[in-house]
């Protein structure tokens, strides 16, 4: 008779907590994921952005044990997703239309709890997300940052090592989202490996310690948000200008351009140098504005130049 | 286990697997008695047929056959409506992919679903038994009420599995109204409202193609409406269509895994 070894929580603690490695799948002839490999490490966040379908969902499903891959490994604590005993160490919080209506917070709450084998206590989890006062109330009955808050109430109750958040505050008021977002920092902060996709992009850059950007199913860059807000210029520089694009391209340290008409977004590192030569060669320069690179100008500028 | 896996094993204790499946099946059944659309028309509907068709033939063998027949009528439609529909809608809403990324035993989900809806059958057949004591004035020995109450239990083998495979094909806006219309006719053609000499011959001709003709012939062996002497190929039509059911159930799950979500 073998003998499973048993996950061990505190290995894990030092090497990631996941991993997927190398993985590929597909849908028909629709390819999803190509050759895509992350790793997941405890206490932090890791952002996975992407445009829509660029394969975002299909790298939680893989995570979360709900598809196999098709080339690759995925990994969760040292075992594949889908057996029973790396699923007690997930939790996950998926975009669910609707949970059963006629069930109470509390009622969803103990039923999750059920399912893991060292669970939170009830008490505990209704107050971390602040239910305790809706505890009673049924599901169909509460508003949306209510039910939101309850789907992350499912998914942390069992107490898991590794958290899946797919567009945890999407439809949240700004209140809201901020207290969302403060459960997850100290998910993060109680050594918890959290994986979240976005579509807001402030959000990853408030929460995250490392982005992942996928286009069209691969990896195509990973690091900090500042590291990716750098990989484009670090500045902002709008202006109206007639000067042609080769131009304002070969200004110096320039890493991108967009365009539209004689509006200029130019993203540098040296806004200074940029500045002296575009007020030199443009007399008619005009609504010059110089700001920091937001994380969704790098994202839409690394996104176009793909 | 053996003993090293024990020694080995203190930090995370196995999940107590049981426990899950019993909250499973109590919440279900809480969540399917809250809804009234499903309790009012699974219990509702055969006791107001009863007190409608079966109080006015008192003492008649009409009063008996339709205790039989109408505990049928409950238990397929509490688990087309039950399981079928209600698997249907967690689909459509992302909340059965949610379980499903749970640790929730797999086992747990459908067994409350069983377990339920034939629980609720079983509401429906005591409730039956009882109204057609007072109201219909026959006679049901406790010998009867049990082997109506096993057939009702092991009957919900098949239909679970077709409400499974209902819920795992049927687009969820078309829901009840499509249940609606298939079940209906298949209940008169299986001899649910009337007894199928009373029936045209083509209907005498399609029931033993319809596995609720098969548990309403037993179910009405049991008042001795049916010979008991086909009881073991009802069985056998039955079982069948529980393994072909349960086994078209699992390659549309499997192939919907390959496509996208």
């Amino acid at each position: 008779m073998s003998v499973t070894p048993p996950v061990d929580v505190r290995a894990a603690a030092h090497g990631p907590l996941a991993t997927l490695n190398d993985v590929s799948k597909r849908f028909g002839k629709r390819t999803a994921l190509e050759r895509f490999s992350l790793q997941l490490r405890g206490g932090e966040v890791t952002a996975l952005l992407g445009p829509n379908g660029a394969g975002k969902t299909t790298a939680v499903r893989l995570l979360l044990g709900l598809i196999a891959p098709d080339g690759g490994c995925v990994q969760v604590l040292g075992r594949d997703p889908r057996s029973s005993s790396a699923r007690t160490a997930i939790g996950a919080m998926l975009q669910v239309a609707r949970a059963p209506d006629l069930l109470t917070v509390r009622e969803h709450i103990e039923l999750f709890r059920s399912y893991y084998p060292r669970p939170l206590e009830t008490a505990e989890i209704l107050r971390r997300t602040g239910l305790l006062s809706i505890e009673h109330q049924r599901f169909g009955t509460l508003s949306g940052g209510q039910k939101q808050r309850l789907l992350f109430a499912l998914a942390i109750c069992g107490d898991p090592q590794l958290v899946c958040l797919d567009e945890p505050t999407v439809g949240l008021d700004i209140q809201a989202r901020r207290q969302v977002w403060e459960h997850i920092r100290a998910l993060a902060a109680s050594g918890k490996a959290v994986l979240l996709t976005t579509h807001y992009l402030e959000e990853a850059d408030a929460l995250a310690e490392r982005i992942a950007l996928i286009e069209h199913g691969r990896l195509t860059r990973l690091g900090t948000p500042a590291e990716i807000k750098r990989s484009v210029g670090a500045r902002r520089i709008r202006c109206r200008t007639r000067l042609p694009d080769e131009v304002l391209r070969g200004l110096p340290s320039v890493t991108s351009l967009e365009r539209h008409g004689e509006n200029a977004v130019i993203f540098a590192h040296d806004p200074q140098a940029v500045l002296r030569q575009l007020l030199a060669l443009d007399a008619t320069l005009s609504d010059l504005e110089v700001g920091a690179a937001s994380l969704e100008d790098a994202f839409l500028t690394l996104i176009h130049a793909a | 286990m053996n003993e090293a896996a024990v020694s080995f094993a203190p930090r995370v204790p196995a999940a107590p697997r049981l426990r899950p499946v019993l909250m499973e099946i109590g919440y279900e059944f809480i969540r399917l008695a809250r809804t009234r659309a499903y309790s009012f028309s699974v219990i509702g509907f055969p006791l107001m047929f009863y007190l409608l068709f079966g109080a006015s033939q008192r003492h008649g063998p009409i009063a008996q056959y339709l205790i039989a027949s109408y505990s049928c009528l409950a238990l397929g439609s509490a688990c087309l409506f039950g399981i079928g529909l209600g698997i249907c809608l967690e689909r459509a809403q992302g909340w059965l992919e949610l379980k499903w990324a749970s640790p929730m035993p797999r086992l747990a989900y459908l067994l409350a679903k069983t377990v339920s809806s034939a629980a609720f059958a079983l509401i429906v057949m005591v409730a039956l038994i009882w109204l057609g004591i007072i109201v219909g004035g026959v006679t049901v020995s406790p010998g009867q009420a049990a082997r109506l109450a096993l057939i009702m239990l092991l009957g919900s083998i098949p239909f679970t599995a077709l409400g499974l495979l209902i819920g795992l094909l049927m687009p969820p806006s078309a829901g009840p109204a499509l249940i609606n219309l298939i079940y209906l006719p298949v209940s008169f053609a299986s001899g649910f409202f009337m007894p199928l000499r009373m029936l045209p011959h083509w209907v005498r001709v399609i029931a033993p193609f319809l596995p609720t003709y098969h548990l309403a012939q037993l179910a009405l062996a049991v008042f001795g409406f049916a010979p008991r002497s086909g009881a073991l190929t009802h069985w056998l039509v039955l079982g069948g269509c529980s393994v072909l059911m349960f086994g078209a159930a699992w390659i549309t799950f499997a192939r919907r895994e390959t496509r996208m979500p």
